[in-house]
């Protein structure tokens, strides 16, 4: 008898399980494929990073893209496996529109037994204007297969 | 000094320490957690961009007054590496600025919960510095 496995489901795993940073950062689900997510992260005053321009600060958007990676590796798992975060890279392409909301697109583009290699963009209206690019790898201490 | 972002991971100034680049302190909390019992690898990035540049801002304050001091600073990118867990306790972190050129800052940051030479987390950021 083969026992079904557990499918990971972004946008309920949102809605019942991101309390701590996430919440306070007002991050939420935008959409998701086979090896993506994109989350949402509104304008906050709070965030504003500098105050002569009221640009976000870079910390809840380096925030956002680490969650939208990992479940990027989730989601190419089709289930849950505990990992951490190794390394990310985060190349700010243009400040973020003050007042808009970003969304951030995380994929998984290669899983190996322990490694997940990861990458993603961020942009606020316009796709083909990302304001963010991301790369980074995850690590599953007990393996991802 | 620091802009609302830093009230919204709840960083304060260690005091002991006033000469060097600031200490940044972050109190351990629902607001900065990620899975269960341990810190979101952001707001630990997050921190660490703040000590990075509070140390920028003291450095262009220390090379020239406070007209320097004005400086607009923009990141261009950063690199993190992460290396232990946050536990359920105070974080601290400071940035060291490798280099401040015309336009460019190269800074370092890291962040420690017990000893500093046990860090948490590493980060490299380049900035792009517009005197004021």
């Amino acid at each position: 008898m083969t026992v079904p496995g557990f499918v990971f489901d972004p946008e309920r795993f949102l809605r019942n399980g991101a309390g701590g940073h996430g919440r306070r950062l007002g991050l939420h689900y935008h959409a998701h494929g086979l090896d993506w997510v994109e989350l949402a992260l509104p304008y906050s005053e709070e965030q504003i990073g500098d105050p002569a321009s009221g640009v976000i600060a870079s910390g809840p958007i380096l925030s956002m893209m680490d969650m939208a990676t990992s479940m990027a590796v989730w989601l190419k798992l089709n289930g849950f496996r505990p990992h951490a975060t190794l390394d990310l890279r985060v190349d700010y392409l243009r400040p973020a529109t003050p007042g808009k909301t970003v969304i951030g697109r995380g994929e998984c583009y290669r899983l190996t037994r322990s490694i997940a290699f990861v990458r993603g963009t961020a942009h606020d209206g316009d796709p083909a204007d990302p304001l963010a690019h991301v790369a980074g790898t995850f690590m599953a201490p007990e393996g991802y297969r | 000094m620091l802009p609302p972002y830093a009230d919204l991971l709840g960083l304060t100034v260690d005091p002991d320490l006033s000469d060097a680049a600031p200490v940044l302190i972050m109190p351990f909390g629902d607001d900065v957690l990620g899975r269960p019992g341990f810190l979101h690898g952001g707001a630990i990035s997050g921190l660490m961009e703040m000590a990075a540049i509070a140390a920028l801002q003291h450095a262009l304050a220390a090379e020239g007054g406070a007209k320097e001091s004005r400086g607009r600073i923009k990141p261009i990118n950063v690199t993190v590496d992460f290396m232990r867990g946050g536990r359920d306790k105070p974080t601290r972190a400071q940035g060291v600025v490798t280099r401040l050129g015309n336009r460019v800052a190269n800074v370092e940051a890291t962040a420690w919960q017990d000893d500093p030479a046990k860090p948490i987390a590493a980060a490299r950021m380049n900035y792009m510095v517009a005197r004021g």
